[in-house]
């Protein structure tokens, strides 16, 4: 394990290197990624500008969410570019020099890019999840902190099980890919705001399929104190990595296939 | 006991069939037809260590699917293969990290990186302890003047000198296998030289074994004493350069250069071949006239300033041979 | 114009046509996400709807759902993408090669958008419409469907303003791929531009829904003109007389960003033709 962090650390500085070269072009995408994600910010305040409320959640409250999906999306986003371009990857027959590496394939997709132009998601995310937690009456605790960070790791663990997903998808149709946009874009647009306004079957796809809710709502009612105390907000965020060992298994069938398919 | 052991090896893949046109582009959305293709059938060999092997074949043969399969990236459908007493597929993490691949037209470097910060990312990778790693790099850096490019980004390095970097970064865990495919493809003449020369050193004195997969048959002729031909998934023939010449024909070529073009050469024992203003290419078998008659009837009775005598360059061998079995279609030579 | 004129742009969409249809795959997963977000956005605002009152609602939530349908199902005329042969081409500099070509560049470039643009909605529009204004009344979800327009006039003026809106997105299009000569295709600048676009034309949320206050401005921005405008035609929420001034805003803003290109057309190729490529 610590092997393999060694490498992950190598991995990282390499990449961070490699992109350095090309500042100029990075700060601009960060400020394009920033600005493209405080404009949905700017559409969710218009709407609750106009309605008050959805739910009955208030616009902090709605932040809250908000801001903790977001994080999460944003974070995965930038580790997970190995998986999440993984389609063309396959497509270009690189995937063989990755098999030809006496490491694990999944180490070698993690460590293959941090990129950094995706930071200005992550920036406009803890703006927002700023605004919720000091504008937002939350009745502070360190267990209510600990759970907030907690859920926003477990999210990230959520959001790379999907894209481990899609990257093993990419071994049986490389076209197809779309498909899982409507769990990643669709779970990110979703998540903002409260589960229930959605139908039961959403619900229970986006509760036990794709753990959106476990990650996201469950554990924000929790920290904003809604409705009667209870375990579920607290347990549900493991819902998160469970998903991604998941999707980690799936991903073995997945290389086991290609290796008796050929490309 | 050879190093490598290949027995009976098969591999058939489904290939997705489309037809042409708009209509057939709607007719595929709703159904798709499927090809079975045998790209090994049957593959057998053994390859001692130290051996410089070539391997060689049309598009489409099995020669990359032979070489998958003995990197440990494919699994093939039946046979048996053990490489270093291992079988590659089934311990693909032991394996790979005794074996190194070259691809000529794909580069394992970071782009965006110098290349001495390549080097050390597969250092990591590959786990070479310190003073092991310090002592083949200087080697490969010694070997391959690689000096200058070390702080240079993979991206700005010209074909030539990116195929060094790559051959550097391939033996950099000293691996006791070499696999390169298509190392010398686009590169100068100066750059082709310079890879062969220094696969032939590595070869000799390290004793790595080596196995090209190419279309260039210069390589082949510049470095292989052993050449295994495959086509349609098929070994047709495995052995020294010059038994598959002999193989497949006898037939020698008499170039001469005439003194005034255009002159008919009648000879019944010798066939022309080509004619490119003052020089004729003859073909003739050995067997049923000797060299020096041959010879001697020509200049006796045409004015020629100059000729020689040569074996049909391996191209039409290869050509041949592959006719001969119906594989048709490209031999691949000369291909970008 | 004789069909032989008319030859290389009805290749040109052929091919588009052609390359799609090969994507069978990509094409079934874009719509299956597309209805996911359609029907996401619909239960949010549905939400929204329920529990406030009718002051703030700019338009019956049925006309609401219509607009929502007509953004997803007609996503691919927003001309938010940049067409990825011209940004090659300018990169590799071989953008002096289409010097060389025999037919009006601007023309040339603008029936490029024009399939890009078509192409795709027409695939992607169909299913679409399938699903949202039949399959969801058959699933008991009619409050959520794309109902048909109000009137006869109604639906005839949502063509003509669609056709127009088509007309305006291709000279926003290449407008973009020719600001690439500039720009170089920089992917912060193209992801600025497909934010505004996706965000003023009504795509993110509905033009209506934006505060008081903005309307008047958005209303006159081209973006409006490709998306909005048109699809309150289609609702009921412009009256079919307001047709008029809808399509007036649409072909002005057409014709001034038509003249603004071919304008900056010249001055690019000038400025690429010194350069050296």
């Amino acid at each position: 394990m610590q092997d393999a962090l060694r490498l992950y650390r190598a991995y990282a500085a390499a990449s961070i290197r490699g992109q350095l070269q090309y500042r100029a072009s990075i700060v601009m995408a960060a400020i394009g990624t920033f600005v493209a994600t405080a404009a949905e910010s700017v559409a969710v305040w218009a709407l609750f500008d106009r309605f008050g409320q959805i739910h009955g959640w208030t616009l902090p409250q709605a932040a809250l969410l908000y801001g903790m999906i977001s994080v999460s999306y944003a974070v995965c986003d930038v580790l997970g570019r190995g998986f999440d371009a993984f389609g063309a990857m396959v497509k270009a027959g690189d995937f063989d020099r990755v098999l030809l590496r006496p490491r694990s394939t999944v180490l070698q997709l993690i460590g293959q890019d941090l990129v950094l132009r995706r930071l200005g998601r992550l920036i406009q995310g803890l703006i927002v999840l700023g605004y919720a937690v000091t504008v937002g009456t939350i009745d502070w605790t360190i267990a209510r902190a600990a759970l907030l960070i907690g859920a926003i790791g477990c999210g990230v663990c959520a959001f790379l099980g999907l894209l481990v997903l899609q990257a093993t998808s990419a071994f049986w149709t490389v076209d197809s890919l779309e498909v899982w946009n409507a769990f990643t874009y669709g779970g990110l647009m979703m998540g903002r705001y409260p589960m229930p306004i959605y139908r039961r079957w959403f619900r229970t796809v986006f509760t036990y399929v794709f753990p959106l809710a476990c990650v996201n709502y469950l554990p924000a009612v929790a920290i904003l104190g809604i409705g009667a105390p209870a375990i579920t907000g607290w347990l549900a965020p493991l819902a998160g990595p469970v998903f991604l060992v998941v999707s980690l298994q799936l991903w073995r069938i997945g290389v086991r296939h290609y290796r008796s398919t050929g490309s | 006991m050879p190093q490598i052991v290949v027995e009976q090896l098969v591999k058939t893949y489904q290939v997705a069939e489309r037809t042409p046109g708009l209509w057939g582009a709607v007719r595929g959305v709703v159904r798709r037809r499927h090809r079975t293709v045998r790209a090994l059938d049957g593959v057998s060999f053994a390859i001692e260590r130290g051996e410089l092997v070539g391997y060689i074949g049309p598009n489409g043969a099995g020669k990359s699917t032979t070489v998958k399969a003995l990197s440990g990236i494919l699994v093939p459908d039946g046979g048996r293969c053990e490489v270093a007493g291992r079988v590659p597929w089934l311990q693909r993490v032991a394996h790979v990290a005794e074996i190194g691949v070259v691809f000529g037209q794909r580069t394992q470097l970071w782009w965006d990186l110098p290349v001495i910060e390549s080097f050390e990312l597969l250092r990591d990778i590959y786990r070479v302890p310190p003073a092991r790693y310090a002592r083949s790099r200087d080697r490969m850096i010694g070997l391959l003047d690689l000096a200058p490019l070390l702080d240079v980004p993979v991206r700005q390095l010209s074909l030539g000198q990116r195929m060094r970097c790559d051959l550097a970064a391939a033996l950099l865990h000293a691996p006791a296998i070499l696999f390169l495919d298509e190392p010398t493809i686009g590169l100068d003449a100066v750059s082709k030289l310079a890879v062969r020369d220094f696969i032939k050193q590595l070869n000799r004195d390290e004793g790595v074994t080596v196995i090209l997969t190419t279309h260039d048959l210069d390589d082949i002729e510049a470095l292989c004493t052993r050449v295994m031909v495959i086509a349609h998934g098929k070994i047709l023939s495995d052995g020294a350069l010059e038994e598959l010449r002999a193989r497949v024909t006898r037939e020698r070529w008499l170039t001469v250069d005439l003194v005034d073009p255009g002159v008919a050469i009648d000879d019944p024992e010798a066939a022309e071949i080509r004619r490119d203003g003052h020089r004729v290419c003859l073909a003739f078998d050995p067997q049923v006239v000797a060299p020096a008659e041959l010879i001697r009837r020509i200049t006796s009775r045409h004015a020629v300033r100059d000729l020689f005598v040569e074996n049909p360059p391996i191209e039409t061998i290869v050509a041949r041979l592959y006719a001969a079995h119906g594989a048709a279609g490209d031999t691949g030579a000369g291909a970008p | 114009m004789t069909g032989g004129a008319l030859r290389p742009y009805r290749a040109i969409i052929s091919a588009r046509f052609r390359m799609l249809l090969q994507y069978r795959a990509a094409a079934i997963a874009g719509l299956w996400t597309q209805l996911v977000f359609g029907l996401a956005l619909i239960m949010i605002y549905q939400a929204l709807y329920r529990s406030s009152p009718a002051a703030v609602q700019p338009m019956a939530f049925a006309q609401l759902a219509s607009y929502v349908w007509l953004g997803q199902a007609l996503l691919a005329m927003l001309p938010w993408n940049v067409d990825a042969e011209v940004r090659d081409m300018v990169r590799s500099g071989a953008i002096a090669y289409e010097l060389a070509r025999p037919v009006d560049l601007y023309g040339l470039w603008y029936a490029r958008a024009v399939a890009q643009r078509t192409a795709p909605t027409v695939l992607r529009a169909a299913p679409m419409v399938v699903f949202a204004g039949f399959v969801l009344p058959l699933l008991g979800a009619a409050d959520w469907q794309l109902a048909p327009p109000p009137s006869l006039a109604a639906g005839a003026g949502f063509v003509a303003a669609l056709a127009a809106a088509l007309a305006l997105s291709c000279a926003i299009s290449v407008l973009v791929n020719i600001s690439l000569m500039w720009t170089l295709g920089s992917d912060g600048v193209v992801v600025l531009f497909t934010t505004t676009v996706a965000l003023l034309s009504g795509l993110m949320i509905p033009l209506p829904l934006f505060p008081g206050w903005a309307q008047g401005a958005l209303g006159w921005l081209p973006f409006a003109g490709v998306f909005d405008l048109p699809f309150r035609i289609y609702a009921g929420h412009l009256a079919a007389g307001d047709l008029a001034i809808v399509l007036a805003r649409q072909l002005g803003w057409t014709v001034a960003l038509i003249a603004l290109g071919r304008w900056l057309l010249g001055r690019g190729m000038r400025r690429v033709v010194v350069q050296g490529g």
